[in-house]
């Protein structure tokens, strides 16, 4: 790689942002081809967090495996868990009780304002804006406070398995979730006042990056990127698991395709998710939370394949099973890799300040896109 | 109209920039908004549930709940647990199964509370502590059960 620094046959220049670069959010390498300030062409590199997780898989047993899921997209690890432990579950053909589902959902969006609110406070600061990266942690550190007393982590929680839940959820779980909705929808304003209304994160978002709705399509982008380019793509509306068929939510669909179409659809998506825990909060059934299930889980031979609506898009989960106590095969369908494909499309033609901007609102984790 | 959109924008960019401008002066004025705690000198509060890392609670007579059955070691992903078993004469000359080492391993450990839950006699549970840093990686290698200690009565 370090050979290619420098210039090509036509005069451009090759710069190499990454892998240790503060804005890429990772371990994320971008071979970038420049004619003056003008960006000709990106390049991702992948594989420098590559860990092998669908092999690592292969050797665990069916209740071992959802730990590993938590270390692919940290950021909604429990997102990824509950795919892994539906796909167990339509192989064993498991009912699971009503409060382990409510539960599960509750969750699932927490950890999905937790990520879209990281998420806030990163964007601002590849943007050049430190100050909002605090205001984001103060509310996402409740969140955090909430996962750490009923799943005993902040970040990897594990807190799914294949029938139900670990364990019940703490007695304070409610008034800690109640107490959380009422600071987020004071402080929601805070967000709008410091970036959302301000005019040079606009002048720096508006119309840059823009992903045609075909595009977006074609190149297989899910979650707040599709649905910024206006298609619609919300697993929890097409696909519904759980009980998502029975609560009151919208999709949030912007029309734009640009960088500031990407961050409304993501501001909306706190408030619908902050919707969805009110439908839930108080209505949390009675019973068991978890479904009997053998000591040694085995799957039937087959396929089979699961999705769910991760804060960055759709997750996949494929298990071909031999009949055995460890899958023969797993895939995991990661939303990360499918949106960071598009980013040359993207950022071809722009200028090399707003690839930044663009890839701030791809929201890029990528030890999802490297596995 | 040039001029007019012109004082628009200019007006209008002044009071975007004042309105963010008087949130961060809003919390820069306002002690009572701070919520950062100041880590090494006030101690954390940490949730009763919080994964740590594994212990083996031992009562005051120093017995254990450990039957060595080897279901933590089994139920482990990562190989963190090894059970080392012996075999142990009682008083009425029966033979039994007993655990003569219980070894974890804390640099391979996830955390991820399957070897607690697969536990049948509650041997093993979680703590809170979670400042692990040592100065030489050997001493990740714990022992769990305490010298000279015996399973307690009644455990099976």
């Amino acid at each position: 790689m370090l050979e290619e620094i420098g210039t090509n046959d036509q005069g451009d220049m090759i710069i190499n942002i990454g892998p240790q670069h503060p804005s890429t959010h990772g371990v994320l390498h971008l071979v970038i081809t420049l004619n003056g300030e003008t960006v000709k062409k990106v390049e991702p590199h992948l594989g420098y967090i590559h860990r092998s997780i669908e092999k690592m898989c292969e050797s665990l047993n069916y209740r071992q495996f959802i730990y590993v899921t938590s270390r692919m997209d940290y950021l909604s690890s429990h997102i990824n868990n509950h795919a892994c432990a539906l796909c167990v579950e339509q192989g064993l053909q498991l009912e699971i009780p009503s409060r382990a589902q409510v539960i599960r959902v509750l969750l699932d969006e927490l950890t999905r304002i937790a990520s879209h609110q990281l998420w806030w406070g990163a964007l601002a600061m590849d943007l050049g804006a430190f100050t909002p990266f605090f205001y984001a942690f103060r509310e996402r550190e409740m969140i955090n406070e909430i996962m750490e007393e009923t799943c005993g982590a902040r970040l990897t929680m594990n807190y799914i398995v294949p029938g139900g839940l670990m364990m019940d959820v703490h007695p304070d779980f409610q008034r800690k979730v109640k107490a959380f909705l009422v600071q987020f929808r004071s402080k929601i304003h805070e967000y709008d006042e410091l970036v959302t209304g301000n005019v040079i994160f606009q002048s720096r978002t508006k119309g840059v990056g823009i992903l045609s709705k075909e595009d977006a399509i074609s190149y297989g982008c899910t979650g707040p990127t599709g649905r910024g380019s206006g298609v619609s793509c919300d697993i929890r509306k097409l696909y519904p698991y759980e009980i998502y068929q029975q609560l009151q939510f919208d999709e949030v669909l912007e029309q734009g395709g640009d960088s500031f179409a990407r961050y409304k659809v993501r501001i909306g998506e706190m408030i619908q998710s902050m919707n969805i825990i009110e439908q839930l909060i108080d209505n949390i059934p009675e019973g068991d939370f978890q479904a009997k299930t053998k000591a040694v889980l085995k799957l039937p031979k087959g396929d089979f394949y699961s999705r769910v609506e991760t804060a960055r898009g759709e997750l996949g989960v494929y298990i071909i099973s031999e009949g055995g106590t460890t899958p023969y095969r797993i895939k995991f369908r990661s939303p990360g890799f499918s949106n960071l494909s598009a980013l040359d499309h993207m950022s071809r033609g722009g200028k090399i300040g707003d690839l930044m901007a663009t890839m701030g609102t791809l929201d890029l984790v990528i030890p999802d896109i490297d596995r | 109209m040039f001029l007019t959109d012109y004082i628009k924008t200019v007006y209008g960019t002044l009071g975007s920039l004042l309105k963010g401008m008087r949130l961060t002066g809003y919390y820069f004025t306002h002690k009572k908004e701070i919520i950062t705690q100041q880590y090494p000198e006030v101690r954390p509060v940490l949730a009763e549930r919080f994964k740590g890392e594994v212990v083996m609670p031992h009562n005051e007579n120093n017995e254990h709940r450990c039957t060595g059955c080897t279901a933590c070691e089994l139920a482990c992903p990562n190989g963190t647990i090894k059970i080392v078993t012996k075999t142990e004469v009682n008083a009425e000359g029966k033979k039994k199964k007993a655990i003569d080492t219980f070894v974890y391993r804390l640099e391979l450990c996830t955390m991820c509370n399957l070897c607690v839950q697969a536990c049948p006699s509650d041997a093993i549970i979680m703590a809170n502590n979670f400042e692990h840093s040592v100065y030489d990686r050997r001493q990740f290698t714990k022992v769990l059960n305490l010298p000279g200690s015996k399973i307690m009565e009644g455990v099976e």
